[in-house]
């Protein structure tokens, strides 16, 4: 819920009484849903509900070239599109640098937690699949990086291996999974004033000013992004890795209930 | 493609130990119209960094009645890599990189001194080697001191990575197509503040601490270099 007409200082009060407007804990996250497969026509595709949140990222493969500095792997391209109808404050046009870097924060987690199997997208010589993850913002309110990340990894979970025939890309019927490994998941921290919360809402965005992002499996730190003006010391930095290796464990559990609850 | 040994007898590819850092030179006062600027060369990066302003902000109803706006354009030149010719224009890379430096920026200028008008900040990357965006975070540092803009602090930049098993200092572009992780980090060091951080690749949370650690004993370094071309700007 977005709530209008808030004051810095009544923010401030409220943080200070370790109070959030939704009366969460600082290091609690809103409800979590997502749905599998909402979009049969792609390969593969998940719907989030962060709280008020509300993100769909699909997946297309098609066949084309492979990068250059990788001839024998497929290719990842992660787009976000932050849709006019999902906020009063977005506007038609080509992408924002904050468009830009949300998607470019989601596909480092995926490509360095090496999520998909790019070796087996290989074809033959310069062939190799390209896959897509394209994230639509649909309702904006607030952490759009972890609800995408949640997303897009969803989605990519429960994503259908297109055949080549000839010429022709089977996309239907009885297909093999695209070939993964593990869960990414990631946590992004606000800073207001002095105080850390997890998960922000819209509202509570529009008041931080640093955040921070941890993207990470079970075992390793997979990307990191800081964001915004302000600044995290040392200490509070390693602390909220410490808080997003804890907080994982739950997002990964609903990331494989919402895949297995797709099929 | 066949991956390199990048360490050989506990020094990499260049000689270099694991946390050493390649020689820079800072030149202040180079770009004749600009308020402020500086030369880099770190290693084989050769970098230059322009401020101009605070002037009248374009377009005008972007302007912020309590401070300076701040706008920051990192940009490779095409011919700046020993690898093809670069294309043309902004791309997403360089999108981002541009809007995580004006934010390092926008902490340490002083921007409500300057209401209702806007300081931009220009980093060419001339040549490559890795490492880009901390040499020009750390070059427009130096840029920003020569404009005499009010300033907190003067942040540097320092990429960390790891090799293999190995945490390593200032990653060149060679040991950046193999590394295993890659950790960009400014710093504002008055306050020992964090202001640009990303990762990616595999750290654990301990590896982690011990390359923050690298970074803060590697900048001294970094920051001498930089006040080695301030004090030889007012010498002239």
């Amino acid at each position: 819920m977005q709530i209008k007409g808030i004051s810095k200082e009544y923010m401030s009060e409220l943080l200070n009484r370790k109070e959030r407007i939704d009366k969460r804990g600082f290091m609690d996250y809103r409800n979590i849903s997502i749905k599998t497969n909402v979009i049969p026509h792609a390969e593969g595709s998940a719907s989030v509900y962060l709280g008020d949140t509300y993100v769909l990222a699909g997946v297309k493969l098609d066949v084309g070239e492979p990068m250059q500095d990788k001839p024998d792997e497929g290719t990842l391209t992660t787009s976000a599109e932050l849709l006019p109808m999902a906020s009063a404050e977005y506007e038609e046009g080509p992408p924002s640098p904050e468009a830009v870097e949300f998607a470019r924060v989601v596909d480092r987690g995926i490509r360095a937690a090496e999520l998909i199997d790019m070796p087996a997208l290989f074809i033959e010589e310069n062939k190799v699949w390209n896959v897509y993850v394209d994230i639509y913002v649909l309702n904006y309110d607030g952490n759009l990086f972890d609800a995408g990340t949640l997303a897009s990894v969803a989605a990519l979970l429960s994503c259908r291996m297109p055949k080549l025939e000839g010429k022709e890309i089977i996309r239907e019927g009885a297909l093999p999974r695209l070939k993964t490994k593990g869960i990414v998941t990631s946590c992004t921290f606000a800073k207001i004033g002095e105080s850390i919360l997890l998960d922000p809402s819209g509202t509570e965005e529009s008041f931080m000013n640093a955040r921070f992002t941890v993207a990470n499996d079970e075992n390793y730190i997979r990307a990191m992004q800081k964001g915004l003006s302000g600044y995290f010391t040392r200490q509070e930095i390693e602390r909220l890795i410490d808080t997003s290796f804890e907080k994982s464990k739950t997002l990964r559990k609903i990331v494989e209930e919402a895949v297995k609850s797709g099929d | 493609m066949e991956k390199p040994q990048l360490i050989k007898d506990g020094k990499r590819l260049d000689g270099r130990d694991f946390d050493e850092l390649r020689p820079i030179r800072i030149t202040a006062g180079v770009i004749k119209n600009a308020t402020g600027s500086a030369y880099l060369e770190w290693g084989n990066n050769k970098v230059l960094a322009a401020v101009y302003g605070p002037k009248e902000v374009f377009p005008k109803h972007f302007a912020d009645p309590e401070k300076a706006i701040v706008k920051c354009r990192y940009a490779m030149a095409p011919f700046s890599s020993l690898e093809e010719h670069g294309r043309a224009g902004p791309n997403r890379r360089a999108t981002e990189i541009s809007k995580v430096t004006r934010e390092v920026f926008e902490n340490v200028i002083m921007l409500e001194q300057f209401p209702s008008t806007e300081i931009d900040i220009f980093i060419e990357i001339l040549q490559s080697d890795g490492g880009t965006r901390a040499a020009g975070i750390t070059a427009a540092s130096v840029a920003l001191a020569n404009s005499g803009i009010p300033i907190r602090d003067m942040p540097y930049a320092v990429a960390a990575g790891k090799i293999g098993d190995q945490l390593v200092i200032d990653v060149n572009k060679i040991e950046d197509n193999y590394s295993d992780a890659d950790v960009p980090v400014a710093i504002s060091p008055n306050l020992g503040r964090i202001l640009l951080l990303q990762m990616d690749g595999n750290l654990t949370k301990d590896e982690f601490s011990r390359l923050l650690g690298m970074v803060e004993k590697a900048g001294t370094k970094v920051m001498a270099a930089q006040r080695q071309a301030i004090m030889e700007m007012y010498k002239q």
